[in-house]
């Protein structure tokens, strides 16, 4: 296969990851949003695929098959379980209009591209080009948490910063221990998510919304 | 073996000694029934990676791509083996009189222990990995297993505090990651693919030849994502609840060690940068986090409520004049930034084994209802005493010499930056002074509710942390060894 194709590819799949980091910041309904975020994470694992594919690194498909497996399928499928169970509302606020929301997110991408292309001269184009995007995916990810009020799409905002900070580990030629990072970030999700916080916020608080959380600051004279 | 170098060391080995113990202990107190047996395999584990730790002075193994010990990590290595043992104690003291209130279940404590050496651990491999990929990923552990131990009292507040802690943290070591990626970027195509590009030793050699604008964007990530985990303002704002709502040892090592760990990862990152040379100075970016963190915790110190929280604004106070002085740069500031950690380290959780038995024995952390310590309690309250005027840099104590040393190395090369770090200073020493004078003076409250009664045995063992802390820091403030001396300024030569 061509040099020219295979860059491509590795092209289109990162794009497709940072459309649904789009996405992401416009939906109004928590399902929609969970969707979406499979979604992303079904892209992820497209392009880590794809990735070893060219490098010729297997170990990067295992990093696929987490993302598949972990992101795509069970995170989604559990936060689903959760927003049933817990009977959360199932529109989110968000603190910025959407239009305002989405301007600012194509001003971040803008920034990833002429910060990260002109620093990147010496490295390999295809190199130059997967980190811009993963770059945007990290700062749309962060624009995300930022306007969500709703412990849900926070966390869905985190995963989704990870999936461009995953992006861009596979697209970086060669770097080890990617497997190890991603392994890292399931665990510390997953740990914090079902072990302790939404089963303990449930007990103590009846609701999700991080406003009430914040009504309780611990340093009251 | 991979190209000559064993990947894992070897029975004679003490690296393999200081980061095996911990983990392997964490793994068995998970499974240990009997919280009683427990809090002492706690002590016996933290006391042998503590002696393995010594024998790090004297032996320096080989580097490997995985592990290396080199003059920088050695004396955190050992210090952080230190305060993990005396907290231990502490913490068998403590553990037992929550236990006793009923404040922590038997499947709490089992947890609470095992975490505990999870939490030494991760924090040893951080300090000794010769990889930029291992070190983020213990980094990241080291957050997973504090984040658990914040949450452990299931109140309101230690749940909020846990998640802001989660959610921020997380964040900023995501955001180490990116810079992390981007520094082996800039390593590989000087270095080739694979893990060389990632190893501190290696990259050390040959980070001249590292693209400098790559590396300028990776610095900038990198100060952010480890700064947050330092507590620099303005990432600051997990760093006092997180403190407030975890169990008292927990506060304990989370800000005399765990602090010391994240801004140990920046240094490394910085002294590549500073091998490269044609990159931009990260010393003003320091300057300006170091000084506008001092100023806003010296400030916050009036209006606290809360005991701990008190404390953990002074953390943020003096990881803000220690980020200053690597700022500054040059032998003396580098010098006086090395003692410093130390000294902050050993005072601070020194302060927090005596906040933990004080609001033991009065049942609050409420700073109001906290009075006349050295009447009612005189051996723990003067311990107190001389724990805050040390952390408040009153002469003759360690944390005096090197706050003096960052403040004459500044005024001798830039007199105006010296004016606001002194104002800074001496605003936080007001601060502290005046708490302490209502908590340690005067009438002592006629009504306790204490947590659980202590034995005089039990009494000892809390107090006798706090007090070791303490004299080292007053014999370090009197007479520094010469062999310290000479060892912390090759340190200081190394971070340029």
């Amino acid at each position: 296969m061509g040099a020219q194709i295979s860059y491509d590819i590795a092209h289109l799949i990162g794009a497709t990851v940072l459309m649904a980091g789009f996405q992401l910041l416009y939906q109004r309904r928590l399902f929609a949003v969970l969707n979406t975020f499979a979604f992303q994470a079904l892209a992820l694992a497209a392009a880590a695929a794809w990735q070893a594919n060219i490098q010729h690194a297997p170990h990067l498909y295992v990093t696929a098959g987490i993302a598949l497996v972990f992101k795509a399928i069970i995170v989604p499928i559990a936060l689903h379980w959760l927003v049933e169970q817990l009977g959360i509302h199932k529109n989110v606020e968000t603190a910025m209009s959407i239009g305002w929301t989405m301007m600012a997110g194509v001003a971040l991408v803008a920034l990833s591209i002429l910060l990260v292309l002109p620093v990147t001269a010496g490295a390999a184009a295809l190199t130059r080009e997967s980190l811009a995007l993963a770059m945007s995916v990290v700062l749309l990810g962060l624009l995300m948490m930022i306007t969500r009020r709703n412990a849900v799409t926070q966390v869905v905002g985190f995963m989704a910063l990870e999936n461009g900070l995953i992006l861009a580990a596979v697209s970086a030629k060669g770097m080890p221990l990617v497997v190890e990072i991603s392994v890292a970030f399931s665990v510390l999700v997953a740990m914090t998510l079902f072990g302790i916080f939404f089963f303990r916020i449930r007990e103590r608080f009846d609701t999700l919304e991080l406003a009430d959380l914040e009504t309780h600051r611990g340093d009251r004279q | 073996m991979i190209g000559g170098f064993t990947l894992l060391p070897g029975f004679d080995n003490p690296l393999l000694w200081i980061l095996g113990v911990p983990l392997g202990s964490a793994g068995f107190l998970a499974v240990l029934k009997d919280w009683r047996v427990a809090t002492w395999v706690n002590v016996t584990a933290a006391a042998v990676t503590f002696a393995s730790s010594l024998v790090l002075i004297h032996v320096r193994p080989e580097p490997t791509r995985l592990l290396f010990i080199d003059d920088f990590n050695v004396y955190l290595v050992v210090l952080t083996a230190f305060v993990g043992l005396t907290t231990s104690l502490f913490s068998a003291a403590y553990i037992a009189r929550e236990s006793e209130a009923q404040r922590l279940s038997d499947l709490h404590l089992r947890f609470y222990h095992s975490m505990y050496q999870a939490f030494l651990f991760t924090m040893l491999l951080a300090l000794t990995a010769n990889n930029t990929g291992v070190m983020w990923v213990s980094v990241e552990a080291a957050t997973l297993t504090t984040v658990l131990m914040v949450s452990l009292y299931r109140t309101r507040e230690a749940i909020e505090a846990a998640w802001k802690y989660f959610i921020l943290c997380s964040v900023g070591i995501g955001l180490a990651l990116f810079g992390t990626t981007l520094v082996y970027l800039a390593a590989q195509p000087v270095m080739g693919d694979g893990a060389d590009a990632m190893a501190w030793t290696l990259m050390i050699k040959q980070a001249h030849r590292f693209q400098p604008d790559l590396l300028n964007l990776a610095f900038v990530f990198v100060l952010v994502g480890y700064g947050t985990k330092v507590g620099l303002a303005p990432l600051h704002a997990w760093l006092p609840d997180a403190h407030a709502e975890g169990p008292t040892p927990i506060s304990a090592v989370l800000s005399g060690l765990l602090l010391n760990v994240a801004l140990y990862a920046l240094l490394r990152f910085k002294m590549v940068i500073a091998a490269n040379g044609d990159t931009l100075t990260p010393g003003p970016l320091l300057v300006v986090m170091g000084l506008s963190s001092l100023f806003l915790s010296a400030f916050m110190l009036y209006r606290r409520g809360d005991i701990k929280r008190l404390f953990a604004y002074s953390s943020i106070e003096h990881m803000g004049v220690i980020t200053f002085a690597f700022g500054m740069g040059g032998a003396v500031a580098n010098f006086a930034g090395l003692l410093h950690m130390t000294m902050h380290s050993l005072t601070k959780s020194a302060i927090f084994f005596a906040v933990g038995i004080i609001s033991q024995n009065l049942g609050t952390k409420r700073i109001a209802a906290i009075r006349g310590l050295t009447q009612s309690h005189p051996v723990l309250g003067w311990g107190f005493v001389l724990a805050v005027l040390a952390i408040a840099g009153l002469p003759p104590m360690g944390v005096f010499m090197s706050e003096f040393l960052v403040l004459s190395s500044t005024f001798a090369r830039q007199p105006l930056l010296a004016i606001p770090l002194a104002i800074g200073l001496l605003l936080a020493f007001g601060a502290l002074v005046a708490r302490l004078q209502s908590m340690a003076f005067g009438e002592p409250p006629p009504h306790a509710h204490a947590h659980g009664k202590a034995g005089p045995l039990s009494t000892a063992l809390a107090l006798t942390p706090l007090w070791v802390h303490m004299l080292l820091v007053l014999v370090a403030g009197l007479y520094l060894p010469k062999e310290l001396v000479a060892w912390f300024q090759n340190v200081a030569r190394l971070l340029g």
